[in-house]
């Protein structure tokens, strides 16, 4: 048992960080939000710089190779700053799907430019409904049709790895340009302020080679599950900060003369607050050292358990944050409400908190 | 990080379970399962003597006083699996409450009387600390102790004395000043409760059990050689001992025991076609409960790492007594619940016997060792800064 970073991990956090604190505040934040883009390429560039973009690439490919914790305390930082950038999307979840699935040749091809930061990619696999997405043998190639829901960053990516059902069962990836032909975006802008574009492929062609690997279910379940943890530890920095925040108003904030803070019923509030958060923070522990766990049930049973608890702790931190703010908590003019939106978009993705709740309900046994 | 026992604590962890199954007395350890507390004293008495044969009776203690020179966490493990596995919990108020403050602020002469005997369980310690008009605020205490030449004379009244119907000893806060701010003018004394004038009194409880008492002092006479370190100082050493009656504070092991004996439970309660484990809105209130245990194990961890590297136990320890409670509470909640209208006849002679008067007794556990309400008002000055 052991609850200390290594100082390669607390360096890490460190600078991304600083990195955040000099050059993301709240001001630059609002003009990165309210570009054409949505995120920022000079921030993206910084971040290359920093190696964050390297972090999840294995040491043999040219990367860090930082691992679930590494990832987890940038994860931290960028939560804390909301950031807008496609770190999740790219640097984790397209990539960890690259190392995971991808040829030799797909690798030499795709990670050196991720790590740069030149090339952005990003998974497109969230279905709503009915709305299959199929990959049908064409020639040497392969046909895609259907529709992707909502992805965050879509627009931003030069490459689409794109998961699609095969008429044997099985389940496919395909790495397809943004640029093809027959497919459309559809942009939006997510509650949480993130660029995002629903996505649909008419005949979309890709070769043979567009393929990762074969049958992508497992692989795919376990990208997923370091993403989940990702997005978790980006939860935790924005709950962080925003009980931080939300005890600086109190103090400050004067009503009936004395700060507002003083009064039991807001002190036992932000006490609840607290625990929630600690509860939290455990559990984006658990997410990150078990999210690369191999026994696919004792990895599910902990992020569904840890997304679970997250998902609570966000709805009542983010709420009572607002609440505690009083009006100004509902302005668009300070950053809590710009916090408690993160904390909604996190409730909502990657399962939502009922839905983990259900999951870990229906492996409950009874123990020796 | 690494969130895993390392080898050695698995192995240490395997120690504790090998000498569990082996020396832990089988009747007891039923009796506990079952909820059956007829036999309390002796069981406690007689698993404290097993313990200290095996030179376990007082894990936190240090080597030079009988202790096992244990890690924070090996301590945990310790408490964990000796819940697990139904041992009945050593007695507090002697080994990890009266204890510390006699190693930290007692004479020679008094450390030298007074631990090898709570070690070999010779002694029953009961804690008089509340009185009728002070709870929450305890400084405000009156039990009058008034020099007598080489004696105090006592008079007043404690009450919620925690198995003191079984108790040689007890260790009291009186007020020996009354004329100062009230935490200036308390000391702490240790009294024979075969001294002439004591009186025990059961105090009935919701679930018709005598767990508590209230005492009463009249004209005792307690030699000043038994006060504990400075006339006056007694409140010090009282902050000092809340601080070593919180290691075990979550009750992690405890809260699992019950947690694994609710989805026993669940599993045996029929309902539709199949059982109650199988039941959607059932279901969904264990998997809650046991995901926030599952979090609180990790939290405590967290605090017990914290500490081994900084000492003192911070005020982390209010989030873990708040939390780890509300769990225990909710588990025991469940327990009545699944039985239905099963538990409502807890004389009958199963679960529900244990149950619901469990649920019942249950309910101490958020007002005492400092209400609930009382560590959020520490949390919010103490770790917020408000």
């Amino acid at each position: 048992m052991d609850f200390s970073f290594t100082d390669e991990q607390q360096m890490l956090l460190d600078t991304t960080r600083r990195f955040i604190a000099e050059r993301y505040d709240f001001e630059y934040r609002n003009r990165v939000r309210a570009s054409e883009a949505g995120w920022s390429r000079e921030t993206w560039d910084g971040l290359a710089d920093l190696g964050v973009l390297a972090l999840n690439i294995p040491e043999a490919d040219g990367g860090i190779g930082a691992g679930p914790v590494g990832s987890m305390l940038v994860g931290n930082a960028i939560g804390e700053g909301l950031l807008l950038e496609p770190f999740l999307a790219s640097a984790v979840i397209a990539t960890q799907a690259i190392v995971e699935l991808g040829s030799e040749a797909q690798r030499a091809a795709w990670l050196p430019p991720l790590a740069s930061g030149e090339l952005i990619v990003v998974l497109a696999h969230d279905e709503s409904g009915t709305d299959n997405t199929t990959a049908t043998r064409d020639g040497n190639g392969w046909r895609l049709d259907g529709r992707k829901s909502a992805t965050y960053h879509a627009a931003a990516a030069q490459l689409l790895l794109v998961s699609a059902r095969i008429d044997d069962g099985t389940l496919g990836l395909f790495a397809v340009p943004s640029d093809s032909s027959d497919m459309t975006l559809q942009p939006c802008t997510t509650v949480d302020e993130q660029p995002a574009a629903a996505i649909r492929f008419d005949g979309v062609r890709v070769e043979a080679d567009a393929r990762l690997g074969d049958d992508a279910t497992a692989a795919l379940q376990a990208v997923l599950d370091v993403g989940l943890a990702a997005l978790c530890a980006e939860a935790f920095g924005a709950m962080d900060r925003i009980l931080k925040a939300t005890i600086e108003y109190t103090r400050s904030r004067v009503q009936f003369g004395v700060p507002i803070g003083s009064f039991q019923a807001l002190q036992h509030r932000m006490a609840e607050m607290l625990m929630h958060l600690e509860q939290a923070r455990s559990m984006a522990y658990l997410a990150a050292s078990s999210c690369s766990d191999p026994d696919p049930a004792a990895r599910r049973s902990a992020l569904s358990a840890a997304k679970a608890l997250m998902g609570q702790a966000a709805r009542y931190i983010g709420q009572q944050a607002v609440q505690l703010h009083g009006g100004m908590g509902m302005t668009d003019e300070l950053d809590v409400s710009h916090y408690f939106k993160r904390l909604l978009a996190f409730e909502l993705r990657c399962g939502t908190t009922d839905q983990h709740l259900e999951a870990y309900r229906e492996q409950l046994q009874v123990s020796a | 990080m690494d969130l895993n026992f390392t080898p050695e604590e698995l192995a240490f962890r395997d120690e504790v379970r090998g000498f569990l199954r082996a020396r832990l007395p089988r009747d007891i350890s039923e009796r506990m399962h079952r909820g059956d507390h007829s036999h309390m004293r002796d069981d406690i008495e007689n698993w404290q003597k097993i313990l200290h044969a095996k030179g376990w009776g007082a894990p936190a203690w240090p080597v030079e006083f009988g202790g096992t020179g244990w890690s924070k966490t090996q301590q945990y493990i310790f408490e964990t699996e000796c819940s697990l596995a139904d041992a009945p919990a050593q007695l507090a108020f002697s080994i990890k409450m009266v204890a510390p403050v006699i190693m930290r602020f007692g004479s020679k002469q008094q450390q030298e009387y007074f631990l090898p005997r709570i070690l070999a369980a010779d002694d029953w310690w009961c804690q008089g600390y509340s009185e009728p008009g002070s709870g929450s605020d305890l400084a405000s205490l009156k039990m009058k102790a008034e020099r007598d030449g080489d004696d105090y004379v006592l008079n007043g009244q404690k009450v919620w004395n925690t198995l003191g119907q079984f108790a040689d000893w007890i260790f009291c806060l009186v007020r020996t000043d009354p004329s100062v701010k009230p935490q200036r003018g308390i000391s702490f004394v240790l009294i024979d409760m075969k001294t002439p004038g004591i009186t025990v009194r059961p105090t009935k409880l919701l679930d018709g059990s005598h767990e508590v008492n209230e005492i009463w002092f009249d004209n005792v006479r307690v030699p000043v050689s038994n006060r504990i370190g400075e006339e006056n100082q007694g409140w010090t050493y009282a902050k000092f001992l809340l601080g070593h009656e919180r290691t075990n504070i979550a009750g992690i092991g405890a809260s699992k025991r019950e947690l694994r004996r609710l989805k026993q439970m669940a599993v045996n309660q029929p309902k539709g076609s199949g059982t109650m484990l199988q039941d959607p809105v059932f279901a969904s209130r264990i998997a809650q409960v046991e995901i926030e245990l599952r979090a609180l194990e990790i939290t405590n961890m967290r605090v017990i790492f914290a500490e081994a590297k900084q000492q003192a136990p911070g005020p982390e320890a209010s989030l873990l007594k708040i939390r780890g409670t509300e769990i225990m509470q909710r588990i025991t909640e469940l327990q009545v619940d699944v039985l239905g209208a099963g538990a409502v006849a807890w004389a009958a002679d199963d679960e529900s016997s244990r149950a619901t008067p469990t649920y019942l007794n249950q309910r101490k556990l958020t007002i005492f060792g400092g209400s609930n309400e009382i560590q959020r008002n520490i949390i919010a000055h103490m770790i917020l800064g408000l």
